[in-house]
């Protein structure tokens, strides 16, 4: 039965259910319980974002153990559990500290099942903050998904609400390959609607938000939230959106965005992320290599400018795309009228 | 450390095989038929076996650059190995690995490693993969002087010592991080010299010296599976042949290593113990070298008949191609 929680007690749920039922799941990261080796283990923080909030107590510090700040030794830890019958979940504080471990990532978890000729599997979850819109500025504010799913053997995963961060939670956990799991932090206190008993939405399939015939909008984690409010605003004007959600940016499901983007011939893309090398990039060439001459406009990408995370909200708010730049964009691709 | 006249045989069957495996190699990578790079063990051995024969093949060890010997005395399959380096189908990783990657998890072997430091982080994973097991086993992490200068070593050092993890941290100091010297790339005196300042043991040890090794090793092992948690054990050692083949070696004198190898050469001295210990016949002994020959000259022919992996081999063992 679903019942409205917020997307970070959808998270600790997901977790939660997991670690119940499967007892070769372990959680570790930094002050995931907080208080380690203190007198105040049982009042611990459940990591900075309360994301472990609960675990502790339930399951104790073999099941969730906090670390020193030490990345590379514990992400790589969790990749060598993962090699040796675990299922870690290791927690990144934040996307940006992935310069602090991503050898562990990239070198290691990524090209074992390949590198080994197939023989190894690595069932290992990085879950991670990423996102841009607390005034955390240039070093805590990235989505640095891009990255991680331009590495093959990696799959990263972007939920977009409380319902997909459960479903695709569990799903991550069970999953025999490495996956990143991106947390968008302007996200963790929204409500939606999500069942109480545990269900797996599978990596790979992106779902369709909202149904349209003039445009599609395709896009992931908090740009959802804005797509959706702008196709609203536009339906009054006759303009009729088609939002898709990625949910996963590797796999990517190309299918999806081709199928919806043959039926209303004009894409509009959204990606938090910088815009070189970046998700939105990459549709809008496959789009154009797959249906050109059948679009009836060019593929606009919406992106952040090609800058760090400013700190001043004057520019911050400026460099996250915001409704008014997605509205514009999807105005010009329908009224688009020929070279 | 008393040594049974099986296991000195079993020892020195191991040193033996990855010498001849290493010499041959070089001889195979000269025709020019072996692609890549390959990182020679030879002059080592007595490191990876005097820690290997301590191990089972479920406990576990990560590798470097400078692997095979690694791989050899951990139980690899030699033929698999050859194959491998030949990157042949019937490799043990399917060609894919190749010398900087082979790996044979069932053997808890979890990988050579072309990142230098890379391997003491996953150690930490599969020490506490055994320490929430309760199984007493062990994980040990191998690395070089080169590797020992990297943060991933601090790092993993001081998880396994707070997570108090059954893991051995295992130095082999050949004194050259490629061409850098460990004498002037390493801070301080000895590598071992930095296991204090993480609260764990650490002891430097004579890496031409099969019986130096294994008695060092022996107790940070059992150490390690009684749930004392993790030592580090530096080996000084020298390599024999360059950073990799192909290295012209300008960087040190060859007369230095005629002469370590002359003296200090660790299956001659292992040979000349146990013979005038009487643990062991010379016969037997030369009954190995026969055995070894045989095996090496067997695991070239079988390399070298081998396919190659097909066009078919190029997207499998992936989750997914584009």
């Amino acid at each position: 039965m679903a019942r409205k929680i917020s997307y970070r007690q959808a998270i600790i749920e997901a977790l939660d259910q997991e670690m119940a039922r499967d007892e070769k799941i372990i959680v570790m990261g930094e002050d995931v319980v907080g208080g380690a080796g203190t007198d105040m283990e049982d009042e611990a923080w459940g990591g900075p974002f309360g994301l472990t909030s609960g675990l502790y107590a339930k399951y104790g510090g073999d099941r969730i153990m906090d670390t020193p700040i030490s990345e590379s030794a514990f992400i790589g830890a969790a990749v060598g559990a993962a090699s040796a019958g675990y299922r870690p979940v290791a927690e990144l504080m934040f996307c940006d500290f992935l310069g602090v471990c991503f050898d562990q990532i990239y070198n290691q978890a990524a090209k074992f099942r390949y590198m080994f000729g197939g023989k190894a599997t690595t069932p290992v979850v990085i879950r991670t903050a990423i996102g841009a819109g607390l005034r955390a500025a240039a070093q805590h504010s990235q989505s640095l998904h891009p990255i991680f799913t331009h590495v093959p053997g990696l799959k990263c995963v972007i939920p977009s609400s409380p319902y997909e961060a459960k479903g695709l939670l569990i799903a991550s956990i069970r999953d025999n390959d490495p996956v990143i799991f991106c947390e968008h932090k302007a996200l963790f206190e929204t409500m939606g609607d999500v069942p109480e008993e545990p269900y797996a939405i599978p990596l790979g399939e992106a779902n369709y938000v909202r149904e349209g015939s003039d445009i599609t909008i395709v896009t992931h984690g908090l740009m959802v939230t804005r797509a959706k409010e702008v196709a609203a605003s536009l339906e009054g004007d006759g303009i009729d959106c088609e939002i898709i959600d990625l949910r996963t940016t590797s796999p990517l499901d190309e299918d999806t965005i081709l199928e919806s983007a043959e039926n209303t011939g004009r894409v509009v893309v959204i990606d938090e992320a910088t815009p070189r090398c970046n998700i939105a990039g990459d549709i809008s060439s496959l789009v154009n290599e797959q249906l050109f001459g059948k679009l009836k406009a060019p593929v606009q990408r919406i992106t952040a400018p090609h800058t760090p995370v400013p700190f001043s909200p004057a520019l911050e708010d400026l460099w996250l795309p915001d409704n008014a730049r997605i509205e514009q964009a999807i105005r010009d691709a329908v009224a688009y009228a020929g070279a | 450390m008393q040594l049974s006249k099986d296991d000195a045989l079993r020892a020195y069957r191991m040193m033996k095989t990855i010498r001849e495996f290493e010499e041959r190699i070089q001889k195979e990578f000269a025709t020019g038929d072996m692609p890549g790079f390959v990182h020679l063990y030879a002059g080592e051995e007595a490191c990876g076996t005097g820690i290997m024969m301590h191990l089972t093949d479920e406990d576990r060890i990560s590798s470097t650059h400078r692997g095979h010997g690694h791989c050899i005395a951990k139980g690899c399959d030699v033929e698999g190995m050859m194959a491998e380096l030949f990157g042949k189908v019937t490799g043990l990783c399917r060609g894919k690995g190749g010398s900087m990657h082979i790996a044979d998890l069932d053997k808890g072997m979890l990988g050579a490693n072309g990142i230098v430091g890379a391997g003491s982080p996953l150690v930490c994973g599969a020490g506490l993969a055994a320490k929430l097991d309760g199984n007493g086993r062990v994980a040990v992490a191998f690395f070089g002087d080169g590797g020992s200068n990297q943060g991933t070593t601090f790092e993993s050092l001081n998880l396994a010592k707070v997570w108090n993890l059954p893991c051995i941290f295992v130095c082999e100091n050949n004194g050259w991080a490629e061409a850098t010297s460990s004498k002037w790339s390493v801070a301080c005196g000895n590598v071992a010299d930095r296991a204090g300042a993480f609260g764990m043991p650490g002891v430097t040890v004579d890496g031409h010296d099969f019986f130096a090794v294994y008695e060092a090793a022996g107790e940070a092992i059992e150490l390690a599976r009684s749930g004392g948690g993790p030592s580090l054990i530096e080996c000084q050692v020298n390599r024999y042949y360059g950073h990799e083949e192909g290295d012209a070696q300008t960087y040190r004198d060859p007369k230095e290593m005629v002469k370590i190898r002359e003296t200090r050469d660790c299956i001659v001295n292992f040979t000349r113990r146990v013979t005038e210990m009487g643990l062991v016949e010379p016969d037997a002994l030369a009954a190995i070298d026969g055995e070894t020959a045989t095996l090496i000259e067997g695991a070239v022919a079988f390399a070298r008949s081998s396919p190659e992996p097909g066009p078919e081999d190029l997207l499998t063992d992936v989750y997914i191609s584009y």
